[in-house]
């Protein structure tokens, strides 16, 4: 399928069409900032879910839960999976889908792995475009697990509307180890393996941290003890999900984070592009310092910089991303 | 040439209840820098090439040791083709007699590498492979 043929094709809803083009947002591809500003306008249906917390508390267990649940009621589900990539190898183990594979011939689903390749704070480097993509293509429900890497995953919320924070009796130490940011970005927190012991100490430590923020925020973040094995609780967890969706809706808040995620994603935009257009590549930011430019680091930087501007004022700025004609 | 990591799909198809080679194949496609999506045991045809559509992989890699290669792999290529996936590099690796792998090849499968196989052998393959067809 060449890139012209993608656009029509995702809009009738060609799953092909979907996945490649999540994969043109992953790999950076020229063709992708157009196809994406021609979709990009339709997003904002989709209640975006972020799953975060550490590693093996059951955030893939709970989603595919979570996915028979929607689907129970009619509802069809996308989720994002995404998994770390090794700094030293740049490969990947995506091992998420495995929990979620009994939903694969369900066509009210759709799954899609990620590695972070090279990003960090738990989110890939198109996660929001790609998020975007799946709303768009008109999934109600999208779901994003984070990568467990046992510190706060911050970056989700640059991704979803709001985040569950998955915990465990015995995963990462439970409560001891969740650091102050987490509790400002949580807006649900589900307790998971409920059938295991420890479960209620877990859910004991976080409303006491809880209180004492709330009285700060007046807000009360709910904490929900589930199994995503047996199913006990799991009602409750996504009830409790629900009405704090509805929460943020009807307060203003869900409108005000998509701003800013819109706002962030932009300036994320001009960043990368900056970063390119300034160095290239590595080499090329390489080739350009002589060992006496390294020996003073702000002077090199004010040379490249003053360099930079030169270039920028003799010719226009040329468009980075290309573009579509208007029609 | 490619600089984003090649995506393989690894899954294991049949009813044989263990997986230790599959995930050893996939560690080792790790380590060599891919993007390696496993899937579990017991996995029907319809569920792999469903998965590797959902996946975008570049390419498919079955462990099978049921003896029902000369099925399997026909039907994952048919499912494949179907869901538009027909550039998809298919490689097997598990207990396929010399003369079956011979005949697979022979119809345009990728490779299928007996039980002896190093992992760094199939590595090698799936790289020099991909290198070779045009970029998607
Ligand atoms: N007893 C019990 N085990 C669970 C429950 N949910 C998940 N598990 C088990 O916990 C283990 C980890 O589950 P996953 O869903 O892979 O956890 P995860 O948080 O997605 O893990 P990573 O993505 O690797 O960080 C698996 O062995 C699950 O079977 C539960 O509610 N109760
Ligand atoms: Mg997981």
């Amino acid at each position: 399928m060449d890139s012209a043929a993608l656009i029509p094709a995702f809009r009738a809803g060609d799953r092909r069409a979907l996945s490649r083009l999540l994969t043109y947002a992953e790999r950076g591809d020229d063709a992708f900032p157009a196809l994406y500003d021609e979709l990009a306008p339709s997003r904002g249906h989709a209640m975006r879910l972020g799953i975060t917390g550490p590693p093996g508390a059951g955030k893939s267990t709970f989603v595919s839960a979570l996915v028979t649940a929607r689907r129970n009621a009619g509802e069809r589900v996308a989720v994002l999976a995404i998994d770390p990539t090794s700094p030293f190898t740049g490969g990947a183990l995506l091992g998420d889908r495995i929990r979620m594979q009994e939903h694969v011939l369900d066509s009210g689903v759709f799954v899609r792995s990620m590695a972070t390749r090279g990003s960090l704070g738990g989110l890939s480097r198109a996660s929001l475009e790609a998020s975007d993509l799946l709303d768009v293509f008109g999934f109600p429900h999208v779901v994003i697990e984070t990568v467990g890497v046992g510190q706060v995953e911050h970056d989700i919320i640059e991704a979803a509307d709001l985040v569950t924070v998955v915990l465990s009796p015995g995963a990462g130490d439970g409560v001891q180890a969740l650091k102050a940011g987490l509790m400002e970005i949580a807006d649900v927190f589900v307790i998971n393996k409920a059938d295991l012991p420890g479960a209620d100490q877990v859910a004991v430590d976080l409303r006491e941290m809880l209180a004492l923020r709330s009285q700060r925020h007046g807000d009360e973040i709910p904490v929900v003890r589930c199994s995503s094995i047996d199913g006990e609780g799991l009602g409750e967890a996504i009830e409790a999900i629900d009405r704090r969706w509805h929460t943020l809706e009807h307060d203003g808040r869900l409108a005000a984070r998509r701003h800013e995620r819109s706002v962030v994603q932009v300036r994320r935009l001009v960043e990368q592009s900056l970063r390119e257009r300034l160095f290239g590549s590595d080499e090329d930011l390489e080739q350009s310092l002589s060992s006496s430019d390294l020996a003073r680091p702000y002077a090199a930087c004010d040379m490249l910089l003053d360099r930079f501007d030169a270039q920028t004022s003799r010719s226009p700025a040329s468009p980075t991303h290309k573009r579509n004609e208007p029609r | 040439m490619r600089t984003d990591p090649i995506r393989v799909l690894v899954a294991k198809p049949g009813l044989d209840g263990h997986d230790r080679g599959a995930k050893v194949v996939a560690a080792a496609l790790r380590d060599r820098g891919m993007e390696v999506v496993y899937t579990g045991l017991h996995q029907t045809p319809a569920q792999i090439a469903e998965a590797a559509l959902q996946e975008d992989v570049d390419v498919v890699g079955l462990s099978i040791h049921s003896g029902a290669h000369m099925t399997l792999f026909p039907e994952i290529k048919r499912l494949l083709d179907a869901n538009g996936m027909g550039d998809v590099l298919l490689v097997g690796g598990g207990i396929i007699p010399e003369e079956d792998a011979a005949q697979l090849e022979a119809q345009g499968f990728g490779k299928l590498f007996g039980p002896g196989s190093r992992t760094d052998e199939i590595a090698d393959y799936i790289e020099a492979e991909l290198e070779r067809r045009p970029a998607k």
